[in-house]
């Protein structure tokens, strides 16, 4: 997605001059399709991601549209004071762009796992959260909320290859995308956790059980009518995010669950502990944590049966 | 007019809303004033071309919305709200307050602003300018240092820090605290144009901004020798001042002393 995103900025940057795209120091081999295209308007600031939230404060206000680019947890958890005061409490279109959800960085250790970056973000009203699944629909994502007038939060993958089956690289904000029919049980799932959900769903179809897959890519403000549309034809829901199972789509799930008074059953497959330190590929780290396809599979039909 | 009708606003307006920064914000008064009166390029404060005011030490506010009163961007009727309810005029800048270019508060984020918006305006071929007015002790927080590398770097020369020494902070003196001797030094050994001033003449400040024989290019700033409570005697130099609303008879006494000050 990384690459993706910034082939599609520039292909925007043609047209609107307002954007330029500050990096904390990284996108080697992904950031070149703009910074090789536009040298004035991409801009290293340095290991240093307050600085550059706070930058793309004073540029936004001027009449900029700065995408702020870093690995999630540095540009969301070191900037974050500075996104509350700056883009959020003064309304202005400035970008943090996280890359690698979850463990995406997984031989990196837990100072490179963004658990809960989407939570943080979620909770500061006026800051749009996009969690795209794979880089088709990152670009569609870009495309369609780049120029929204308040601030927007993009939590990317680093895949620039694997499509989510079923997905087509659809993306609407405040809607939810089914990639999956299916009878029995409701999977939403976030960001690249999709194709978790996706070898769940086969694996449950082996013991006769039909699962829905959707993606939810649109975290805040929230795809409130379709969450409630979708969930209320089942008995059970489960949420798939490489996330803390608080403050990201588990949680957005269960608060829409009780403010709709919906009857359906939830569980929340997503990251409950602190990572221990161990590391691993991604694949052993989702395992590590329940978050695999086979792992979510066993959860939910245990809570079918 | 000088800043001591500044500083009697500071005095009246602490007083009728019975809160405190009252030292910070005398500390600055000759500052703000001298960058309102002789030094910012603001023909009206919505223009888009106007030069840029970043109050980072914003507990400092006070200063500022008497400036602004004094230049008539804020009505006697509004400024009679400062920290009442339901006002825009809190005790740190609200930027949805006409002539408030950015809300501050949290110590460290205003320089980063002033690169953002010094930046802008050089990739927009703007001349207009950037001043940041910060804390002596806003410079124990290190996001101070990421963007005073980030303006000298990129030759921010648009970019006019002023910094308020007045060596007091929250819980005590600067020197006890975290030592910040040589400051001009520290911000020349990171590649700005730095120059002590007394921070309590307007006539060294605004002459230290227009002079000529400066580096071409390089981010500039003024090291602003002042005095916490500066120009009421019992409370020069005292931290309590911080902290404390004024009474009846300390404004009597406070607002003499300023009258007698006033040039």
């Amino acid at each position: 997605m990384r690459r993706t995103f910034a082939s599609t900025l520039a292909e925007l940057a043609v047209d609107d001059e307002r954007i330029l795209l500050l990096t904390g120091d990284l996108g080697y081999m992904a950031l070149e399709p703009f910074s090789d295209r536009f040298p004035r308007r991409f801009i290293n600031v340095g290991v240093a991601e307050q600085n550059m939230v706070g930058m793309a404060t004073g540029l936004a206000e001027a009449g900029f549209v700065p995408f702020c680019y870093s690995i999630a947890t540095f540009a969301s958890l070191r900037a974050y004071e500075m996104i509350r005061n700056g883009p959020i409490a003064h309304d202005l279109p400035v970008r943090i762009v996280g890359v690698g959800g979850g463990f995406e960085y997984g031989h990196n250790g837990l100072s490179h796992y963004p658990l809960e970056d989407v939570g943080l973000m979620r909770i500061q009203p006026g800051m749009t959260v996009i969690a795209p699944a794979d880089f088709e629909q990152a670009r569609a994502a870009v495309l369609a909320t780049w120029d929204n007038p308040g601030p927007v939060y993009y939590r990317l993958g680093k895949d620039d290859t694997t499509k989510v089956a079923g997905l087509d690289g659809r993306f609407e904000t405040e809607r939810v995308q089914l990639i999956r029919p299916g009878s029995d049980v409701l999977l939403l799932t976030m960001g690249t956790a999709a194709i978790d959900g996706l070898g769940a769903a086969e694996r449950l179809q082996e013991a006769g059980i039909e699962a829905a897959v959707a993606v939810v890519a649109t975290l805040s403000p929230p795809p409130t009518d379709d969450l409630v549309r979708l969930m209320s034809g089942y008995p059970l829901a489960a949420t798939v995010e490489a996330h803390y199972v608080n403050g990201g789509l588990g949680s957005l799930v269960a608060e829409t669950i009780a403010e709709a008074g919906l009857s359906c059953r939830l569980l929340r497959c997503g990251v409950r502990t602190t990572p221990d330190g161990h590391s691993g590929s991604q694949g052993y780290l989702h395992g590590l944590h329940g978050i695999s396809a086979e792992q979510v599979g066993t959860q939910i039909a245990a809570a079918l049966s | 007019m000088d800043a001591s009708a500044v500083r009697r606003i500071i005095l009246e307006q602490s007083k009728r809303a019975n809160v405190g920064h009252i030292g910070s914000a005398l500390s600055v008064a000759d500052i703000v004033w001298a960058l309102y009166d002789r030094v910012l390029r603001i023909s009206d404060p919505a223009d888009p071309e106007r030069d840029r005011f970043v109050m980072s030490k914003g507990h400092a506010v006070l200063a500022l919305y008497a400036a602004l009163h004094l230049r008539g961007w804020l009505s006697a009727e509004e400024l009679n709200t400062y920290a009442a309810d339901a006002t825009l005029l809190g005790m740190h800048p609200e930027h949805r307050v006409a002539g408030i270019d950015f809300s501050t508060g949290s110590l460290g984020h205003g320089l980063s602003i002033g690169c953002g918006s010094a930046l802008a305006a050089r990739l927009s071929g703007s001349p207009r300018r950037t001043f940041v007015l910060l804390s002596d002790a806003e410079c124990n927080e290190g996001s101070v240092w990421e963007a005073a590398m980030f303006a000298a770097h990129h030759r921010l020369g648009n970019l006019v820090a002023v910094i308020d020494m007045n060596g007091q902070q929250a819980l005590g003196y600067t020197r006890d605290v975290l030592d910040l001797s040589s400051m001009a030094d520290r911000w020349r050994a990171f590649g700005w144009d730095a120059q002590d001033v007394d921070g309590h003449d307007p006539d060294q400040i605004a002459g230290a901004i227009a002079r000529s024989d400066r580096v071409e290019g390089l981010p500039r700033v003024l090291v602003a020798e002042t005095v916490f409570g500066k120009g009421v005697p019992f409370m020069e130099g005292e931290l309590r001042w911080h902290y404390l609303p004024i009474s009846d008879e300390e404004l009597a006494v406070a607002l003499d002393a300023v009258s007698e000050t006033a040039v």
